[in-house]
């Protein structure tokens, strides 16, 4: 009975490195601006390379058939140090980091999402040391709260990271800033504080404040407290995801947002949602997760039907992109619900592409914003003719968007349908239905590309610039990561399998 | 001899006030700084003889010192050092009298020291006294202002109004016990269950001590002490003055009065709900710093009764962990007032627009003060928060604890306001406003502490847990 552990505790590197960074930068001048970005690109390029590391480790112990033995206590997990470290022992809490196929996916995308932000930000001129001080601290909350196994810990990480993207929002964000940064902050919290409750609840049920320890003894719980406290942690994730009816800060948060906070949110904090409902409430819980099935999966639906319809009516292209994230989430939501493997898979596969596809078009549309000063979708027409590579990249990530065969998108789509038709959970005409969900989404995507791109060039746009090297540069490693995944699955699917295998036969053995 | 020895500490600082009241007479040096120091030096003297002289009963058993007095009295000390060091440039400035302040600081320290060790009912009401006098004095200090000879006036009336209210509780009690004596007192209560005098009782010390502590509904004197008083007196009275009304209410109540606990729950379960409501939604209006603070430390008493209601060891650790993070989060954000209002005068919200740019430091300090208070980690506010709310949690009392998270959440947005006040905001003065050595000392002091008692919660815990034991053997 043991489980694996890293040769060197490679995930608190990847956590803790940014925090060093965040020192290095309080320490510089305020007015070596050059300086600063290039700091803050060193501390989010390391833990870029390690995330690399992680993966490339990952995917060795998957080749060895040691992650899934059944002499593994802790199956697919590797960890950082072999015991849990000693923290605040009088109340069994420890400091445990671990990764498997949930996270090891997640850990890599903020690691490269981080670092490609962070370059995308080199154009901030207000106040960059503050900046960049903020986003490396925000990077330790969020590679924190993929990394933490003891709930304790998984808590603090997950508010650490509200700060600092209040202040992201809040001073560097758009006309309406202020109040798109407190609804952030309060919407969060108000869910964040359901954990606290649930977290204690669990506390003095187990006595332990270890996540695995707390699956392990997932058969002890009563109904009615599962029923509860699935609910209460359901709370708290479901208004990061964000699930209909608590989405509306997102509109909010990220048309205020900075284009690189912007990526941030939609590629990595959304995900925290899914992800903690995956490590947390389902294992946890699986008989509330049995009882919940159809709920979720109703939510699901609203989400995909209710976010497409509303990015029909946006004439502001970022507040398109969005909503069309409030549907792409509600794709996620179907397929746990679920609770098949091709389901999972498919929620898991959304999750990853969404972050690369949508951080994809936050930037973009940065990009038409900062040379335009418009993101109205009406002011423009026929960019194609003048912009042809950026047009050629954005046609590439709309159309994944859209669900286009051989990209990223389309995988994960046809894995929730699948997964969720084939569920005996949930019922067949929510997949159906939801499956309108793909009409809609084609049609506000090539809606938005019309308007756009094609059609007659508007004069006022004749001294637009194509994009740069440093742009290229910034989306070049998620158009390959959209049709690597879309052309060849198994690249992505080969750090899920066990896991997911693992966690379908935990809730219906 | 013994017996002198178990309240050294109190001996010495009592002395150590003498000798700084006398000192103003002599006056040996010109500057009154010197003062401020050797108040400071006395209190941490007195705290090292807290630490390292052992417990004990004393006094034929009316004076009992044990983990729970001995920790409490560090909790005052380390206010009474706080609010010295907060004083000394805003006593400069503003004080006519400067020398008998430090005196009267250190005299009610003293008194709330009494007061953590009293077991005798007698004793525990002469302590208090000894407390909330100097304090009254202190309430008007500034004898000139209007505002503050008010505050001074209404503090003084509603505290010796409430002390007769706790009298007569304490009078009753005496009636039906027998016994002035909080160890003899338990036997006898048991008897008297669910009585109308032992109800009476228990309704006379919780309105009493429901004032000291500014508890909704017994708060209405707070906001206006509070604004009118000087604001280092309004930093000692929102943590020490509160720690001292806690301090002896749970002596008395986790005590003799724990047996019958169906009698007296249900009135803090309201008082609790009450005072985070009208706390944190009329803290929501605020416009002056000081007015805010008073009413979000109405909240604060809420939460504390959220987990006194359970009774448990958790409420005792929560409230011990509270109270720490609460002083350091509380004190900081005074110091941090007391410095800007010392260089612009002003005690508005509005005003601290652009503090980044004018200190940044105390900007990012007076963040981590506010976070400490909405209880976001990585601050001491979380683990306070956490603790209180696990006492709660372990009796299953979940509706107030979701009434609890959910004020909380509430408190988040005026104390987000200064944040975005001094962050996001600015204005055309963007002259720096510098903090003088002793304040800069403060408020670093407090923001460490505030971060280390979540990074290293294992030491304070096993702090508050030896205070949990003296009621709870076998916690």
């Amino acid at each position: 009975m043991e489980s694996m552990v890293f040769p060197y505790p490679i995930l608190t590197y990847m956590t803790f490195i940014p925090l060093i960074g965040v020192i290095a930068i309080l320490l510089l001048k305020r007015e070596s601006v050059g300086a600063i970005r290039w700091t803050a690109a060193a501390f989010s390029f390391a833990p870029f390379v390690l995330s690399i590391y992680l993966v490339w480790y990952y995917f060795s112990a998957v080749g060895t058939g040691m992650l899934f033995n059944i002499h593994n206590e802790a199956q697919g997990f590797i960890f950082d140090y072999p015991e849990p470290l000693s923290w605040f022992p009088q109340v069994k809490i420890h400091y445990i980091m671990g990764a498997d196929g949930l996270s090891v996916p997640m850990l890599f995308l903020t690691g490269l999402l981080s670092f490609i932000s962070i370059i995308a930000s080199f154009g901030i001129k207000d106040r960059v040391k503050e900046y960049f001080a903020w986003f490396l601290l925000l990077e330790v909350g969020m590679m924190g709260t993929f990394s933490a196994l003891d709930f304790f810990l998984f808590y603090i990480f997950w508010e650490i990271m509200l700060v600092p993207m209040y202040f992201l929002i809040g001073i560097w964000g758009g006309p309406r800033r202020e109040y798109a940064a407190i609804k952030f902050f309060l919407y969060t919290l108000f869910g964040s504080v359901f954990m606290l409750v649930a977290i204690l609840a669990l506390y003095f049920t187990v006595g332990s404040l270890d996540m695995l320890e707390l699956i392990r003894q997932n058969s002890n719980y009563a109904h009615i407290f599962q029923l509860w406290v699935f609910a209460a942690f359901f709370i708290a994730f479901a208004i990061k995801v964000p699930v209909w009816p608590f989405h509306t800060w997102l509109p909010d948060a990220h048309v205020e947002a900075p284009t690189a906070v912007s990526v941030i949110l939609a590629g990595i904090l959304l995900k925290m949602g899914t992800y903690g409902m995956l490590r947390v409430c389902f294992p946890m819980f699986p008989q509330a997760a049995i009882a919940y099935a159809i709920p979720i999966a109703l939510l699901g639906l609203i989400g995909i039907i209710y976010g497409a319809l509303v990015s029909m009516a946006q004439t502001d292209l970022k507040k398109l992109v969005a909503y069309s994230s409030v549907s792409h989430m509600g794709y996620c939501l179907l397929g746990m619900a679920a609770v098949t493997t091709m389901g999972i898979s498919g929620c898991l596969f959304q999750m990853f592409s969404h972050g690369v596809i949508t951080g994809a078009l936050f930037l973009l549309v940065g990009m038409i914003y900062d040379r335009a000063h418009t993101r109205e979708i009406e002011a423009f027409g026929g960019l194609a003719s003048k912009l042809p590579v950026y047009s050629g990249l954005f046609y590439l990530f709309a159309m994944a968007s859209l669900g286009l065969p051989a990209l990223s998108g389309f995988v994960s789509e046809f894995l929730v349908f699948v997964g969720a038709y084939n569920s005996a959970l949930v019922s067949r005409w929510i997949t159906l239905l939801a499956v309108l969900g793909v009409v809609l989404t084609a049609a506000y995507i090539l809606r938005m590309i019309q308007k756009v791109f094609l059609g007659q060039l508007n004069t006022r746009w004749d001294t637009l610039t194509d994009i740069n090297g440093r742009e290229i540069f910034t989306l070049a490693p998620l158009g390959i990561l959209t049709i690597l995944i879309g052309v060849y699955p198994e690249a992505l699917n080969v750090f899920l399998r066990g896991t997911v295998n693992n966690l379908v036969k935990m809730i219906i053995p | 001899m013994k017996d002198l020895i178990l309240i050294l500490p109190q001996i010495f600082l009592f002395l150590w006030a003498i000798a700084a009241l006398a000192w103003d007479f002599v006056k040996i040096t010109s500057g009154r700084r010197g003062m401020a120091y050797f108040s400071l030096l006395g209190l941490i003297l007195s705290g090292i003889m807290t630490i390292f002289i052992p417990g004990g009963e004393g006094f034929s058993k009316t004076y009992l010192s044990d983990d729970y007095g001995r920790l409490f009295n560090l909790v005052f000390l380390a206010s009474a050092f706080l609010t010295i060091l907060a004083a000394t440039d805003f006593a400069e400035l503003r004080f006519k009298h400067k020398g008998e302040f430090y005196g009267l600081v250190l005299m009610a320290t003293t008194g709330m020291m009494f007061l953590s060790g009293a077991n005798e009912l007698l004793t525990l009401y002469v302590s208090l006294e000894l407390a909330t006098i100097p304090l009254y004095v202190m309430a008007a200090y500034m004898k000139r202002d209007l505002k503050s000879t008010e505050a001074g006036l209404k503090y003084l009336i509603i505290g010796g109004a409430s002390s007769g209210i706790l009298l007569f509780g304490m009078s009753l009690l005496y009636g039906l016990t027998g016994t002035t004596y909080l160890s003899q007192a338990r036997g006898w209560v048991i008897g008297a269950d669910m009585s109308t005098g032992l109800i009476l009782a228990i309704v006379m010390l919780i309105a009493g001590f429901g004032f000291k502590l500014a508890a909704a509904p017994f708060h209405m004197w707070a906001p206006d002490v509070y604004e009118g008083a000087p604001t280092p007196v309004t930093a000692y009275l929102s943590v020490a003055s509160k720690a001292a009304g806690l301090v002896a209410f749970v002596r008395i109540f986790f005590g003799p009065l724990a047996i019958v606990k169906e009698d007296w729950v249900t009135i803090l379960e309201i008082i609790a709900v009450l005072a985070m409501i009208v706390g944190n939604l009329v803290a929501l209006l605020q416009t002056n710093i000081k007015r805010m603070l008073a009413y979000s430390s109405i909240a604060q008493i809420g939460y504390v009764f959220v987990a006194l209601t359970a009774v448990n060891g958790y409420s005792i650790v929560g409230m011990m962990i509270f109270l720490m993070a609460y002083l350091f989060a509380n004190i900081g954000a005074f110091m941090v007032a007391i410095g800007f209002s010392n260089m612009t005068g002003s005690d508005s919200i509005d005003d601290y627009a652009g503090l980044i740019r004018r200190n940044p430091m105390v900007a990012i300090m007076m963040t981590i003060f506010m976070l400490s208070l909405v209880g976001i980690p990585p601050t001491a506010g979380f683990l306070g928060k956490y603790w209180l709310f696990a006492a709660a949690v372990k009796e299953q009392l979940y509706w107030l604890v979701i009434i609890a998270v959910l004020m909380s959440v509430v408190s988040l947005f005026y104390y987000a306001n200064i944040v975005r006040k001094m962050f996001f905001h600015r204005q055309d003065d963007e002259s720096k406003i510098y903090y003088g050595p002793a304040l800069g000392l403060g408020i670093f002091i407090s923001g460490i502490a505030v971060i280390l008692i979540c990074l290293a919660p294992s030491i304070f815990y096993d702090w508050a847990s030896k205070a949990a034991r003296v009621f709870f053997p076998q916690f």
